[in-house]
């Protein structure tokens, strides 16, 4: 189990998730409106860049694809924030076409602050670290930038079929 | 409203990677956070391990002091959360 820092406790009745565009547009959702949007249940395997994969993880959350629906935007970069200060980047359409989740259940329970609860980002298809802990909104961006790991050394895009671990990989 | 647990060890998890790097034993040097001003040896940091690198948070105000991550070839060192570090030196 990866973090960056302390375990972070945040009570649903404060969390609030937003989406904030390139032009500054604010999209916000607060755990009974994210509770009320249809949810998915995705079987994935997780792939660690300390090298263990995880595989046939069940998860219960929201897609990416749901939430970016009403949202007006021609970003091609996203960057994740955390509750805590974490951050991590990645391409926009990564997060699209059922391939990103915001997740509140793992194995059928409540997701543990442990494992990043009460929410986390959910992006199987990239190594781990993209799959942020406790996760409280994304902004769009129309340039790249590097978030908490990519700027200490970390790959920019971290796809484990090609073992991007490090920049440069 | 955040509520932080302890699960981290102290500064001293960096001397061997920070050895590596430095070659001097860098735990006694003295920071400065960026965040909160506080001053403090690098000993004296909470080291969180269980992730991709090391990361060093400050011990008064948790503000990211030092990210160390170790490649096959390479080290990144990343301070930007250290105002300065003021290091123990021989007498010239």
């Amino acid at each position: 189990m990866l973090t960056a820092g302390p375990t972070l406790r945040v009570p649903t009745d404060t969390w609030e998730f937003v989406i904030v565009t390139e032009a500054g547009q604010r999209h916000r959702w607060d755990w009974k409106q994210l509770m009320a949007l249809p949810s998915e249940r995705p079987t994935v395997d997780l792939h660690c860049v300390t090298k263990w994969s995880k595989l046939q993880t069940r998860w219960q959350g929201v897609s990416l694809d749901v939430l970016f629906e009403g949202v007006d935007t021609a970003a091609d970069y996203a960057m994740v924030h955390s509750y805590g200060g974490y951050t991590t980047n990645l391409p926009y359409e990564d997060l699209l076409n059922g391939q990103a989740w915001i997740v509140h259940q793992f194995d059928g329970e409540d997701l543990t602050p442990e494992h990043g609860g009460p929410a986390r980002l959910l992006v199987p298809h990239l190594y781990l670290w993209k799959s942020a802990k406790w996760v409280r909104g994304i902004t769009l961006m129309d340039e790249d930038e590097p978030g908490f790991w990519e700027s200490a050394g970390y790959h920019d895009y971290g796809d484990p079929w090609r073992e991007q671990r490090y920049q440069g990989d | 409203m955040e509520f932080f647990s302890d699960d981290f060890t102290d500064g001293n998890a960096l001397a061997g990677p920070l050895r590596e790097i430095f070659a001097v034993d860098m735990t006694e040097a003295t920071g400065r956070c960026v965040s909160c001003g506080d001053e403090g040896p690098v000993a004296g940091m909470k080291v969180y391990a269980h992730a991709p690198g090391l990361v060093a948070r400050c011990p008064s105000c948790q503000q990211v002091l030092m990210r160390l991550v170790r490649g096959p070839g390479s080290a990144w060192l990343d301070l930007r959360g250290t105002m300065s570090l003021r290091i123990p030196m021989p007498a010239e």
